[in-house]
């Protein structure tokens, strides 16, 4: 089906065309709303739709002034000259947002990646017991729907003293994102050749050496991966943090959340024109690890 | 070295025929054992960590939340003497004296205790029978100055005493393990007799909630088949340059942050939005007669479809893509038609696709929560919605437990149902 054969039937021809046509509009309906907020965000006017001036592309019409709202937003002084800097790393509630989402992110994803690598390893051993039962209770963070386990961490974490505190929300989240690092890590050891951990051993190593010195190397493009994907699922998160969390833990999601319930303006759509750029990176990030993982276990990178 | 090697040699053959030994004279049996139990317990403890991780912080949590849907010792807790008064009682005859006496006089203690608890107790007693708040928090109020016969004193401080139902609540509420609020999450009553009666008509909605969200569920499940089904089939199809350039196109949305795309729909599809503007623009609808699309049920169906489609096509995709070509030309060359070729050849081979994709899509659909908020207005709520509610607002936890109860039953069997199906091993992501 990739090439039309030539003796194709007139009605086979009309069917290939149509067909990709119709795949095109439904890959467009899955990119369409994400291309669309950046023009919308340089917006002039306070709106989330184009206006003439947009659409003639006057320079009038547009501006960046949303973007320099979401720095402003929150400060003491916005105009003030002296200062400025410091008082936007302090005040404005984007950057502080910003940091939490950053901090919260970077400690999850450290507990679940370590924690969620080991598992992996003993998983994907083939003497593992009770492997299938185990496999399905690590998967399940993924599957549970998050109001249950907001809802089960909440009172849990009430009754350690742990809610409303950045602990709780990094062990929340450390919990949500082991799941995405289970999952990479046993498929890219699935390929992995038990031969050379065996061949290690028999030369000396100890278990240690050989892990990092042999399988860890090997492995590490499906470690990352699963950082990647532990880090996005705990930027993304929104609904444990609106149980868990205070104003004081506000992540960017949580701050957009609330901006589109109160106060719905094309700060916003700027915020979410960033994030695009962030998922973008990351992806490029994923795929390159991806193919390099394949070049490293000698498949031919597709 | 010789000489231990000599005593294995000897007890080696000290033992029965047939037994080997391992070198220090143990059976050979026995040490592979011990090897195997070893290594199998090396495994195990790589994954300990974690095991114990989510247990504690995860399952153990979720269950004991749970829990509550069964436990809710809000009256007893307060009100002990009256409690075991109550459970005393039939349910059925009429309320005695000493019942009367005894919940007048844990009313004059919970108006003392420290805590202020009668708000509480009343608010437990309101959830059986609405317009016993008052009544509870009112008597409370003068039952310190009542004075036997405690009946007509509390009947003439408010003459709802009298009423067998409000007694019957009062039981109810005072049970501590209580099948009442499971009831309530079936829009059923449980009543203090023992039995469980269907709800009054205005007051079903949770029966029609969980309907809802599974309809909005299937339909989402669908939709994203329909959609991702020829997408998936193209990816497959196309030399593998041009797929992983597509691919990419599905990827983004994927790792595109929830909030980031519900906006986007937000923005698109308002009523001053860019896909009415388009409309309006192109004359398929006037000005003022701009379609509705956000804020109701079409609203979280179309941002929930685009949310859940990459879930869709990438099971879908790998399965397609392990689908060999030849198979659907031998069936061309035996004759069959294009439509045959496809619907009796290469369908039936893409179905573990579609298992896969299809419970996954359904699994996360039907706790969603994030889009319906936002973009859900009034009909087009899911059960998550009100459990959230239930947490927040009306703070009546022991509900939204129960409710939480019935749908993470609901879910566990559906990912029970994938795993038999497609195997949680297969669950890949991009």
């Amino acid at each position: 089906m990739s090439e039309l054969p030539p003796y194709a039937t007139t009605g086979e021809r009309i069917w290939f065309y149509s067909f990709r046509v119709i795949c095109g509009l439904i890959l467009f309906f899955l990119i369409a709303p994400i291309v669309i907020v950046a023009p919308l965000s340089f917006n002039a006017e306070p709106y989330f739709s184009f206006t003439n001036g947009m659409l003639k592309l006057d320079a009038d019409a547009l501006s960046t002034r949303w973007y320099a709202d979401i720095l402003r937003n929150g400060m003491a002084a916005p105009d003030a000259v002296e200062g400025w800097w410091s008082d936007m790393w302090n005040n404005s509630q984007w950057v502080r947002a910003m940091k939490n989402s950053f901090f919260i992110g970077i400690f999850a994803t450290l507990i679940s990646t370590s924690l969620g690598t080991l598992a992996a390893v003993g998983l994907s051993r083939s003497e593992m017991p009770y492997r299938r039962v185990i496999m399905a209770v690590l998967i399940s963070p993924m599957i549970v729907p998050l109001v249950i386990i907001g809802a089960g961490m909440f009172f849990f974490f009430s009754q350690v003293g742990l809610a409303y505190t950045y602990p709780g929300i990094i062990l929340a989240h450390a919990v949500l994102g082991t799941p995405f690092v289970i999952i990479t890590v046993t498929a890219t050891l699935s390929g992995f050749d038990q031969s050379l951990v065996r061949a290690a051993q028999s030369m000396g190593a100890d278990p240690v050496t050989t892990f990092f010195k042999v399988q860890m190397p090997l492995i590490l493009p499906g470690v990352i991966s699963g950082a990647l994907f532990a880090f996005i699922t705990s930027f993304d998160e929104v609904v444990v943090m609106l149980q868990m969390a205070s104003a004081e833990q506000r992540t960017i999601p949580r701050q957009m959340f609330s901006g589109i319930r109160e106060q719905i303006s094309p700060t916003i759509l700027a915020v979410a024109t960033i994030l695009v750029i962030i998922s973008i990176a990351l992806l490029a990030t994923v795929e390159m690890l991806r193919r390099r993982s394949e070049r490293l276990r000698g498949m031919s990178p597709s | 070295m010789a000489v231990t090697a000599s005593q294995d040699m000897s007890a080696g053959q000290g033992t029965a025929a047939g037994s080997l030994t391992a070198a220090d004279g143990t059976p050979l049996k026995q040490r592979l054992a011990q090897a195997l139990f070893r290594s199998r317990m090396r495994a195990f403890m790589l994954v300990c960590p974690l095991l114990a991780f989510i247990l504690c912080v995860f399952a153990i949590p979720i269950l004991i939340f749970m829990s509550r849907g069964f436990y809710d010792n809000t009256y007893e807790r307060f009100m002990p003497d009256s409690a075991a008064v109550l459970q005393k009682w039939d349910g059925g005859s009429e309320p005695s004296e000493e019942m009367f006496a005894v919940v007048a006089a844990d009313l004059v203690k919970a108006r003392s205790h420290p805590d202020k608890p009668v708000g509480k107790v009343a608010t437990r007693v309101n959830r059986e029978l609405s317009g016993t708040r008052s009544l509870i928090t009112g008597t409370a109020r003068k039952a310190k100055k009542m004075e036997a016969p405690f009946k007509d004193a509390m009947i003439k401080a408010n003459k709802k005493w009298a009423d067998l139902d409000t007694w019957q609540a009062l039981k109810v509420a005072a049970t501590t393990l209580t099948p009442a609020y499971y009831a309530a999450a079936l829009d059923m009553q449980y009543t203090a007799t023992g039995e469980f009666k269907a709800q009054d008509e205005l007051r079903q909605i949770y029966v029609k909630l969980f309907l809802r969200t599974l309809e909005i569920s299937l339909v989402v499940t669908l939709a994203t088949l329909v959609l991702g089904y020829p997408v998936a089939y193209l990816l497959s199809t196309l030399p593998n340059r041009i797929s992983n350039l597509l691919l990419i196109l599905v990827l983004l949305p994927f790792w595109t942050s929830i909030l980031v795309r519900t906006t986007a729909w937000i923005a698109v599809l308002q009523g001053q939005g860019v896909l009415n503007d388009l409309a309006v623009f192109i004359g398929f609808v006037s000005d003022d007669d701009r379609m509705s699309l956000i804020y109701n049920k079409t609203g979280t169906l179309i941002a929930m479809t685009h949310i859940l489609l990459p879930f869709m096509i990438l099971p879908l995709y790998s399965v397609m893509k392990t689908v060999p070509p030849s198979f659907v030309r031998a069936a061309k060359s035996l004759g069959a038609t294009n439509w045959t070729a496809f619907w009796r050849v290469y369908f039936p081979q893409t179905i573990p696709g579609i298992g896969a994709g299809g419970l996954l899509v359904f699994i996360l659909a039907i706790g969603y929560y994030i889009t319906p908020a936002l973009v859900g207005g009034q009909d087009g709520v899911m059960i998550s919605n009100f459990i959230d509610n239930h947490m927040r607002s009306t703070l009546n936890w022991s509900l939204a437990a129960a409710l939480g109860g019935v749908l993470l039953i609901f879910v566990l069997f559906l990912y029970w149902l994938y795993d038999r199906i497609v195997g949680i091993d297969n669950m890949k992501l991009g």
